[in-house]
């Protein structure tokens, strides 16, 4: 009887300290209200705490990175060109106390990010070219866009000046200062995904085509171009070819024929005379025939003995 | 895998608390001793809260994570595998995280069921994910997969709160950042340039987030363009290949004529040459002949002279079909000649 006396009083008090203990996770911080009202700086460190049971209430936060997603929308560029931006940010409880009294809870932190950074995003995007939000550097592409013979200046691919970094990082540092307040500290701001909206999209898809109908027709024409060049160097090897053939042909042969005038001149010099006695002779062999009328007259030396044979007559 | 990210969050959720101890047994023994022992039911009760928490005292760690305990709320040990101890729940807790397993995350498609042949969802659900403009603000199909090692399991189970949302939205940034420098042509043909990039990116960033994470590869799949500009851009691959066969055909053409041309070429010449040898000996051959006559001749030269000129007279007469002789003395026989007359008329 004696035992049960006892350990009713035990039992309460196990409860009170029990309700009186509050334990903070490594994820969390929290910050103890009293009637509403918050009590001393906000607990940032885990482990066990205490407070007054049932008048005091210990309000949880998150210590940890938590996530902001944009709300995705169409945005125009400074080119004039409808974009759609998602976007997400990282941001931290690095002030409970000012967040508590501010914006209660996260969800109602989200709403605000909501309308802080939804705006910093459209105010820049707008600001810049399209090229500076999808480029992060001027680094050299390997395109064939160029070859359309826009001028590089006027062309939606000029220079980049600031780059997707920078404009995040933009966006960033407009919008930190407006959430300080809230006790909320941005860790960083990205656009997750930039896309062409479903109308500009089309136009682009023509644009891609046309860019790549183009560079077939350029191979096709290169094809011929290259054959046309082959078919040149066939026509020209082929005349230089017979040209050299023929050349050379004519030179053996006029070479052989001085050898033979030479040959001929040195052997007929001896004696032109009769050199040229023997070769009418030949020719005659040569030419005369049946059909050839001779009228030889009794004078001639083969005739001259027709008429006697005294020497000297026919002289 | 969405399935083994439920299997990791249901672990990190659970307490880390062991079997269902033997308690119908202790009972009995206890119920047993009740009669030797004087206020038996408040020690019944008392051994039973003793093994609840005892039960809760011991845990196991499989090969393939750590435990990580924390009392009252506050990070104390990482536990490596095998049967670990730790105060009772309330105090301490304990928290598995695997950090052998290599995790993976597909962007711009989903595996439908792995296997020998494996099935993949690429429709336009998920088409959003891997739609991107390039660096000459093309529109790119760039679908990817990471595949990534818990580190670090103090930073990922405290420092962001939800990592893998945090890892797929670094992911798309990252790959966006590294697609928006590289044109249209690159991103097609240079692959494995972009997912190095990507890697070394996302690592940046998820270092910087404090996620614990590391990755293990970004794979790359088929990148492409959307499917309307698909023909267009096979389009371009059939031209080259065509522009290759037209010059194929011309060098065919010129390979039928220009070796033949040669040979040709070469006959010509060894004709040239042919007839310089022939134009040459025939040349030794009269000048030798002419001068062995002329040798014998210039011996006498008159009678040698006679002998040639009556010779050839002797050869030449008798072919000749009309032959007229006429006295040198007669002046006017020629007006009397019927020169048109048919020969044979006189001999």
């Amino acid at each position: 009887m004696k035992m049960k006396i006892l350990i009713i009083p035990l039992i309460i008090i196990l409860i009170g300290l029990y309700s009186a203990a509050y334990v903070v996770d490594e994820t969390e911080q929290v910050v103890i209200t009293q009637f509403g009202e918050a009590i001393g700086s906000a607990k940032t460190e885990p482990g066990l705490y205490f407070k007054i049971p049932i008048i005091q209430n210990a309000n949880y936060f998150p210590k940890n990175l938590l996530e902001w997603d944009g709300d995705p929308g169409q945005i125009p560029t400074l080119d004039k060109t409808f974009i759609w931006v998602d976007t997400f940010a990282r941001w931290k409880i690095v002030d409970p106390l000012t967040f508590f009294q501010t914006v209660s809870n996260v969800l109602g932190a989200q709403a605000r990010l909501d309308d802080i950074l939804d705006a910093a995003v459209r105010n820049f995007v707008t600001s810049y070219p399209l090229i500076e939000s999808v480029r992060r550097s001027n680094r050299k592409l390997d395109t064939s866009r160029i070859l359309v013979g826009q001028d590089l200046k006027n062309s939606p691919l000029g220079t980049v000046t600031m780059g997707r970094k920078k404009i995040t990082e933009g966006i960033l540092n407009q919008a930190q200062p407006k959430v300080a307040k809230y006790g909320i500290k941005l860790v960083d701001l990205k656009i997750k995904r930039l896309n062409y909206v479903e109308q500009v999209r089309k136009s682009v898809y023509a644009r891609m085509i046309a860019e790549r109908k183009q560079m077939a027709e350029k191979f096709r024409s290169e094809g011929k171009g290259e054959i046309r060049k082959i078919e040149g160097d066939r026509d020209k090897d082929l005349k230089q070819i017979t040209s050299r053939a023929y050349r050379t042909a004519q030179e053996v042969k006029g070479k052989a024929d001085a050898e033979a005038t030479h040959i001929y001149a040195e052997a007929y010099n001896k004696d032109p005379e009769f050199y040229s006695f023997i070769k009418t002779l030949d020719t005659y062999r040569k030419t005369l025939d049946k059909n050839s009328t001779l009228v030889l007259s009794t004078n001639s030396d083969f005739f001259k003995y027709l008429k006697g044979y005294e020497l000297g007559s026919g002289n | 895998m969405a399935w083994d990210w439920e299997k990791l969050q249901q672990q990190k959720k659970s307490q880390g608390g062991g079997g269902p101890p033997k308690v119908d047994e202790m009972f009995e023994k206890v119920k047993a001793m009740r009669g030797r022992f004087p206020g038996g039911a408040w020690l019944i009760i008392a051994a039973i809260i003793i093994v609840l928490l005892g039960t809760s005292c011991f845990y196991t760690v499989g090969v393939d994570e750590v435990g990580v305990v924390q009392r009252f709320g506050k990070f104390s040990r990482t536990t490596p595998p095998g049967l670990n101890f730790k105060l009772p729940s309330g105090i301490e807790k304990i928290t598995k995280v695997k950090v052998r397993y290599v995790f993976k995350e597909e962007f711009g498609f989903r595996t439908i069921s792995a296997g020998v042949r494996t099935r993949y969802a690429s429709g336009s659900a998920y088409l959003n994910e891997s739609l991107m403009l390039t660096g000459d603000l093309n529109v790119a199909v760039v679908p990817w997969i990471v595949q990534y090692r818990v580190n670090d399991p103090y930073k990922f189970l405290f420092k962001v709160r939800d990592v893998r949302s945090t890892l797929r939205d670094l992911a798309e940034a990252s790959m966006r950042l590294v697609v928006g420098d590289r044109s249209i042509n690159e991103v097609i043909s240079k692959r494995e340039e972009i997912a190095d990039a990507a890697k070394a990116l996302l690592q940046k960033e998820l270092d910087q987030a404090e996620t614990g994470i590391k990755l293990v590869t970004i794979e790359m799949k088929r990148t492409n363009v959307p499917e309307p500009v698909q023909p267009s851009f096979n389009e371009v691959n059939q031209a080259i290949q065509e522009k290759e066969k037209m010059i194929y055909q011309a060098k065919e053409e010129y390979n039928r004529v220009i070796p033949a041309a040669r040979g040709n070429a070469e006959k010509t010449i060894k004709g040239a040459q042919g007839y310089a040898l022939d134009r040459v000996n025939r040349a030794k051959g009269d000048a030798a002949r002419f001068l062995a006559l002329y040798t014998e001749y210039s011996k006498a030269k008159d009678v040698t002279r006679r002998r040639l000129y009556l010779e050839a007279i002797q050869e030449i007469l008798p072919r000749l079909g009309t032959k007229y002789i006429v006295d040198s003395e007669q002046k006017n026989l020629l007006p009397l000649l019927n020169l048109g007359q048919a020969q044979g008329g006189k001999k």
